[in-house]
């Protein structure tokens, strides 16, 4: 809410773009950034659908906050493309009361920071009327918006929201990665009779990933509940979801240097959760590490590993398996503190080695030493940064 | 951004325009010095002299009543045109629901039911409310508003299954009682937190005005304590700003749990807030049955030209809160018995009916006898009656059930199938 200055957001944007970022499909046929493969799954539903139409603060003339919207409100107009007064209660309020009465709404937070301003909507509302109703009344509603850390813009707008709504049963979760994601589980979002909360990542916005044909094509959905093996491995399992798929896959290009293949699993959907594909890639490494950027407890990783724990997949399990999360601290400023508040790929590299020596008890990572350090240290318990 | 300030300019003229029709508006002194400024936020004149406004710059929104306290027209003109029958059976529910407040509440007490909550002092809102609109108005409730279910035909056996949760219980036995939904009735199932079914009404609201040839309103109702909320208030904005088919309808009955109206709000009451909102406002007295009806029908008419309407109908509520309240610990027995009795809408309503010669003390001792026996075998049957299959329990989280729910299922067949000598399993429905 405080911080809405786009011009501002965008130039971090640009600024981190530049970042590099390894996509897994480097061959195949034309790249498109995130932020389109967004518009083009908007654009397709809605010439596809009468009743489904977008609200949020600034998505119609300003094109959204993001340009996720881009050319819709002049090819749909006022009826379709909305823009609210700024209230989340309300216009979150408006969407649920929209889908009750028979439309698909998608409505946009400009970031899901905000999204908590309206949390009674999404999770008393949204996701437990079907079943207050005894099933008369269905909210196919989808709440979209990017989500998690941005770039230099601190504790309140730099928060990952993907362990507080999985826990809500009535819920659908989806944190897309790739602009294939982007696109096939927005489309699955939109025609699912279940409200969905939709996850997308500012800093993966402007980056461009190949999409096949297929991908490109109007008739192009994916299954929500289905995870992707973004790269196989026989040595680690690496489970992560949205922007943390990239610093597994970075520190998966990384390791596969020293002789260790990792096996990269892109949950895609948070709830439902495919634990089969865990388990099967469990079974087959014997080794496991989480990677997210939200906060270790009751994270998804924390979740992943309690299921791990009740399964039979534990008996496959060679080592404890680790989470590597973000820091247990609100989100810094300061570019130093923030770099080091996230997930970085050495620190993937460094708890996926530790994993496979078998010495998780002594793995530690301190934020306090500057970039690109990882220590291993026997003592000092107290912190609690990558488990 | 050059067409919304021309809306924006519209609204705010009609607006004024509104606050003047509605409140005598005690004008400031002006002093032109100069034409209208061009501000994009205001187009509103310039003065040369500090003048804050307050509650007392206004006058108090009148408010609008038909009837007298002893059911006399006091304005022939403005007696509503019902026919005999409508009337004999807006006041039969009133009557029915007294008695089915009397009942449960007194079920609750004897711990059959776990929660209840009564509406007494408040039937001349439902009753004149609901017979203005048409049964096709999706009604958004809060949960004080039974009449307006037991109106659109909802049965007392279904309320009564509802609140003991059996396998008749339209809701399935998911929700605490009181938190009634019927879509054949277009009433849209009770959620408790306060206020939020205000923006979602507003939202169904904009999604019957998108239908072609829409000839539909949705009414919302609301506490004063509700208007609190910030969902009230971006209700109040988006229902203006979206110009929603919408009636706002404000129960202002005195208190919020203990919290009376005046420790709730400053100012003059939820009325004044409206035409500041751009919304068409009346303020109505809720004890006059008569004048609830005239004042919905009006409001349906504007409603559904899109043009969103608030409504504060004034009443006091007679009985606790809830079950879980005891009024007699913040107010007065005597100011209780005043509203009870000399400004009972049911009273006021019987004393027109009797002084049209539609009714009698005959008809009143039957038709008691009649509702109360309703009521009472609608919860002897519902005590008898099975609750709901176990399996509605995992039913409905999703449109389609997950796998992990399947399994659950499944666990919980095989686990009944062999341990069932130890579970009460015939008081649940069979499949």
């Amino acid at each position: 809410m405080a911080l809405k200055s786009t011009p501002v957001l965008f130039g971090l944007l640009t600024r981190l773009s530049r970042r590099t970022f390894s996509t897994s499909k480097a061959l195949a046929s034309k790249p498109v950034t995130v932020r389109d493969a967004l518009n083009q799954a908007l654009d397709e539903e809605m010439a596809r659908d009468e009743t489904v139409f977008l609200l949020g603060e600034e998505v119609a003339q300003y094109d959204g906050a993001y340009k996720v919207s881009r050319g819709l409100w002049k090819k749909y107009g006022d009826k379709r493309v909305i823009d609210t007064p700024i209230t989340e209660a309300g216009f979150a309020g408006i969407a649920v009361g929209a889908a009750f009465a028979g439309l698909r709404p998608v409505c946009e937070f400009m970031t899901f920071n905000f999204s908590m301003q309206a949390i009674d909507h999404v999770i008393n509302s949204a996701a437990k009327t079907f079943y207050m109703s005894a099933g008369a009344v269905p909210v196919p509603v989808v709440f979209r918006g990017p989500n998690g850390a941005a770039a230099g813009v601190a504790a309140q707008h730099s928060q990952c929201f993907g362990a507080w709504y999985s826990h809500c049963p009535g819920l659908k979760v989806l944190m897309p990665y790739s602009s294939e994601d982007a696109k096939g589980l927005l489309k699955a979002a939109i025609r699912d009779p279940d409200p969905v909360v939709f996850l997308e990542d500012e800093i993966l916005y402007g980056v461009p990933f190949a999409m096949s044909d297929e991908a490109l094509a109007d008739d192009f959905v994916l299954p929500i509940g289905k995870a992707k093996v973004e790269r196989a491995g026989q040595h680690v399992t690496l489970v992560c979801a949205g922007k943390a798929t990239d610093t597994a896959l970075q520190a998966a290009n990384q390791l596969a240097g020293e002789g260790i293949e990792c096996e990269v699993i892109n949950l895609r959907s948070l709830r439902p959760l495919d634990f089969d594909t865990i388990a099967q890639s469990v079974a087959k490494t014997h080794h496991l590490v989480t990677v997210e950027q939200g906060w270790p407890q009751s994270g998804i990783g924390a979740e992943i590993c309690a299921r791990v724990m009740e399964s039979p997949a534990f008996f496959e399990l060679d080592a404890p398996a680790w989470r590597v999360s973000g820091a247990d601290v609100p989100m810094p400023y300061a570019r130093s503190l923030e770099t080091l508040a996230l997930p970085r790929p050495p620190d993937v590299a460094a708890a996926v080695r530790a994993v496979l020596a078998n010495r998780g008890e002594c793995f530690m990572h301190t934020p306090c030493l500057g970039e690109g350090t990882v220590v291993m240290w026997d003592s000092l318990p107290e912190w609690e940064h990558t488990h | 951004m050059a067409l919304r300030a021309g809306v924006t300019f519209v609204k705010l003229n009609s607006l004024r325009q509104a606050t003047r029709l509605l409140s005598t508006h005690t004008r400031p002194d002006v002093c032109q010095n100069g034409g209208t400024s061009e501000f994009p936020g205001a187009k509103a004149p310039y003065v040369n002299e500090i003048k804050f406004l307050n509650e007392n710059s206004y006058d108090p929104i009148p408010i609008y009543r038909v009837m007298d306290s002893n059911g006399r027209i006091i304005d022939s003109r403005e007696e509503p045109n019902i026919d005999k029958e409508s009337l004999i059976n807006m006041y039969r529910n009133m009557i029915q629901l007294n008695q089915m407040d009397k009942i449960l509440y007194e079920s609750q007490r004897q711990g059959r039911i776990s929660f209840y909550m009564t509406n007494y002092g408040e039937e001349g809102i439902h009753m004149g409310s609901a017979a203005a609109l048409s049964p096709r108005d999706l009604v958004f409730a809060q949960y004080r508003e039974v009449g307006v279910l037991l109106h659109r035909g909802i049965t007392v056996s279904e309320l009564v299954n509802q609140c003991y949760g059996n396998c008749e219980d339209p809701g399935k036995g998911r929700q605490m009682p009181v938190h009634y939904g019927s879509k054949q009735h277009n009433i849209v199932t009770i959620s408790s937190p306060l206020a939020t079914q205000l923006p979602q009404a507003v939202g169904a609201a904009y999604a019957l005005k998108r239908m072609p040839n829409n000839d539909r309103c949705v009414i919302c109702y609301f506490g004063e304590g509700a208007a609190s909320e910030g969902d009230a208030h971006a209700a109040f904005n988006f229902a203006a700003t979206l110009d929603c088919p919408i009636i706002l309808m404000c129960r202002n009955n005195g208190y919020a749990i203990s919290t009376p109206s005046s420790e709730q709000y400053r100012g003059d009451g939820i009325a004044a807030r409206g035409p500041a909102f751009g919304l068409h406002t009346i303020r109505v007295d809720g004890t006059d049955t008569l004048a609830v009806y005239r004042a919905v029908a009006s409001a349906r008419d504007l409603a559904v030209s899109n043009k969103p309407v608030l409504i504060e109908a004034m009443s006091y509520r007679v009985g606790h809160h809830s079950t879980s309240d005891d009024s007699s610990a913040y107010r007065s027995v005597e100011e209780i018995q005043k509203w009870a009795k000399d400004e009972s809408p049911v009273q006021k309503l019987r004393l027109y009916l009797e002084g049209k010669g539609y009714w009698d003390a005959e008809a009143e001792t039957q038709c008691v006898k009649e509702a109360r026996d309703t009521v009472v075998r609608a919860m002897q049957d519902a005590e008898k009656k099975k609750l709901p299959h176990w399996k509605e329990m995992l039913e409905d989280v999703y449109y389609d059930m997950p796998p992990k729910l399947q399994k659950q299922m499944k666990q919980m067949e095989k686990h009944l199938e062999k341990y069932q000598e130890h579970y009460p399993l015939n008081k649940y429905l069979n499949e």
